[in-house]
């Protein structure tokens, strides 16, 4: 992408001016790193008060002050840029071997400083950092910016979500205050037992919105050591027998090598436990839920298969966001939060690793957790760290 | 209580078909009961390609839809398709998209009727009796 930044000499030097002018017109910055190439539009003032008067009328993006002007100086421009706090980045020009001014000035606001007289290649080695510093501010307000929105719009699903069963219920605790269906009780069977299961969806969507934002904080401590996932399939198994049992569908695990990683026994057991009831629950009566678990020295691979309801290929790519529920004849009966199979996704990447579906409609699903057997912790909030060090501003963090 | 019983009197000459369409389940219930203690007979369709069948397969007085089903604007082209078919058939479209989007439809000039073809809009969460009224105000007109 190619940006043009605005550039503004104060300076009472004409030779200075054009010699900016000059050096700067047709350069290019390029930040092959961030995919930006930088240009300069450069504007000028032969004095400290036509330059406040520019900077007032649009301030620029870089600033490249004398420090020594007739009137007002080049501090006083600089602590008015500053105290409005305008997004603009100065370089103060100061003279040979004061390095003092220079000192003050950075302390009064100022990005960086060149010394009198300087050459044009030194001129650009401080533009092109200065350039790198307000891209880089921008490109961090951006993602805050974006991150901001995906959090609102996160929250007002969830609110969403949140609302609509105590909706349903207090439609039907009203209607059942009101008598509309008599006195007798066994007439009002249905309404109960909606109402039940729509508290008990909501009652699974905090859990799994606990677990959500659990992964998502990194708050907690993952304790990483040696597990098998044998065994958490088992818990995770054992946790869905009633249900299956009810619904005459078999669940079976095969291993074929070894079954061991390093991992959080309690996020491994959010996964599996996401994985194998959704085959559960998305299975048809009498069906059957495979798990198997193979793998190679590095990665581990669980693979979960139901004989459900299955999926289309346009439905498998809605299927890993945020409170995508699948919503069709065949699912409106089935309860969910729409946060499990995210939370999964989200997980995996946990474990170097990612989640796959191979889905064909009424035949059935087959879900890939694959997982690296070794992984090294949290390397997922690399780039916030970047974000944050941007956004605070100081000089030092560009280079 | 002594007007509802009055009106449901007047009701009672003549037994109106309502098509109700909505995908939330609890709702259609809730509604379905309501409407059919009021006197009303409800074919109930829990989305819009049922009701598109139940429309062509039965005859209806007035029409109560959900605008968004399983598309976002279903209840707009179930609602089309209805005024096109049977043009004297009354349609009042239930949403809650103005809670949910900001977006604010209305029903209340000609224009606006031209436009969203339906004769009235009421927003979610409606209050039964709301609904009634403006049921009976459509079917009496």
């Amino acid at each position: 992408m190619a940006t043009e930044l605005r550039v503004l000499v104060v300076d009472d030097e004409p030779g200075m001016r054009m010699g900016v002018r000059r050096a700067l017109q047709d350069h290019e910055v390029d930040l092959p790193d961030m995919g930006e190439t930088v240009r300069f539009a450069v504007d000028q003032a032969e004095s400290g008060e036509d330059g406040l008067a520019a900077i007032d009328a649009a301030p620029p993006d870089l600033l490249l002050l004398d420090h020594k002007l007739p009137g007002i100086s080049g501090m006083d421009v600089l602590d008015r840029v500053t105290e409005r706090k305008l997004d603009v980045q100065t370089i103060m020009i100061t003279a040979y071997a004061s390095l003092e001014t220079a000192i003050s000035a950075t302390k009064r606001g100022a990005f960086d400083f060149l010394a009198k007289p300087f050459t044009p290649t030194e001129l650009k080695a401080a533009v092109r950092k200065a350039a790198r510093h307000i891209m880089l501010q921008r490109q961090a307000r951006r993602l805050a910016e974006e991150k901001r929105q995906v959090r609102f719009q996160f929250i007002s699903v969830l609110a969403h979500e949140l609302k609509s069963p105590i909706a349903a219920v207090e439609g039907y605790l009203r209607l059942i205050q009101d008598r509309t269906l008599g006195e007798n009780l066994q007439d009002y069977a249905q309404m109960i037992d909606r109402s039940l299961l729509r508290m008990d969806g909501m009652r699974k969507l905090i859990f799994d919105l606990l677990d959500l934002t659990r992964i998502e904080s990194g708050q907690l401590k993952r304790d990483l050591k040696p597990v098998d996932v044998r065994d958490i399939l088992q818990d995770s198994i054992d946790g869905q027998a009633l249900t299956a049992e009810q619904r005459g569908i078999a669940i079976e695990m095969h291993a074929e090598g070894p079954t061991r990683m390093t991992g959080d026994r309690g996020e491994l057991a959010i996964l599996f436990n996401n994985l194998v009831s959704n085959a559960v629950k998305y299975n048809r009566d009498g069906g059957r839920v495979t798990i198997a678990v193979t793998g190679d020295e590095q990665t581990l691979r669980v693979a979960v298969t139901d004989t459900g309801i299955g999926m289309t290929p346009e439905e498998v790519d809605r299927l890993f966001k945020d409170f995508v529920r699948i919503k069709n004849e065949k699912t409106k009966n089935i309860l969910g939060s729409g946060l499990g199979l995210s939370t999964v996704k989200k997980l995996a990447l946990l474990y170097g690793g990612d989640v796959t579906v191979d889905s064909e409609p009424d035949k059935g699903s087959t879900f890939t957790a694959i997982l690296q057997r070794h992984t090294e912790a949290e390397p997922t909030d690399e780039p916030e760290r970047d974000t944050t060090l941007a956004a605070d501003g100081r000089p030092g963090a560009a280079e | 209580m002594q007007t509802q019983g009055k009106r449901e009197q007047e009701m009672a000459e003549r037994t109106y078909t309502v098509l109700l369409a909505d995908d939330d389940e609890d709702f259609l219930t809730q509604m379905k009961v309501q409407l059919e203690a009021a006197g009303f007979e409800v074919i109930a369709a829990g989305g819009q390609a049922e009701a598109e069948k139940l429309f062509a397969a039965h005859e209806v007085d007035i029409a109560v839809l959900d605008l968004m089903m399983e598309h976002a604007d279903g209840g707009f082209a179930l609602c089309y398709h209805i005024k096109k078919a049977r043009p004297g058939t009354p349609v009042i479209l239930v949403t809650a998209v103005t809670n949910e989007t900001g977006l604010e439809f209305d029903a209340a000039t000609d224009e606006e009727r031209n436009w969203v073809k339906a004769d009235a809009m009421l927003a979610k969460p409606v209050r039964f009796e709301q609904l009634r009224r403006e049921m009976h105000r459509l079917l009496e007109a």
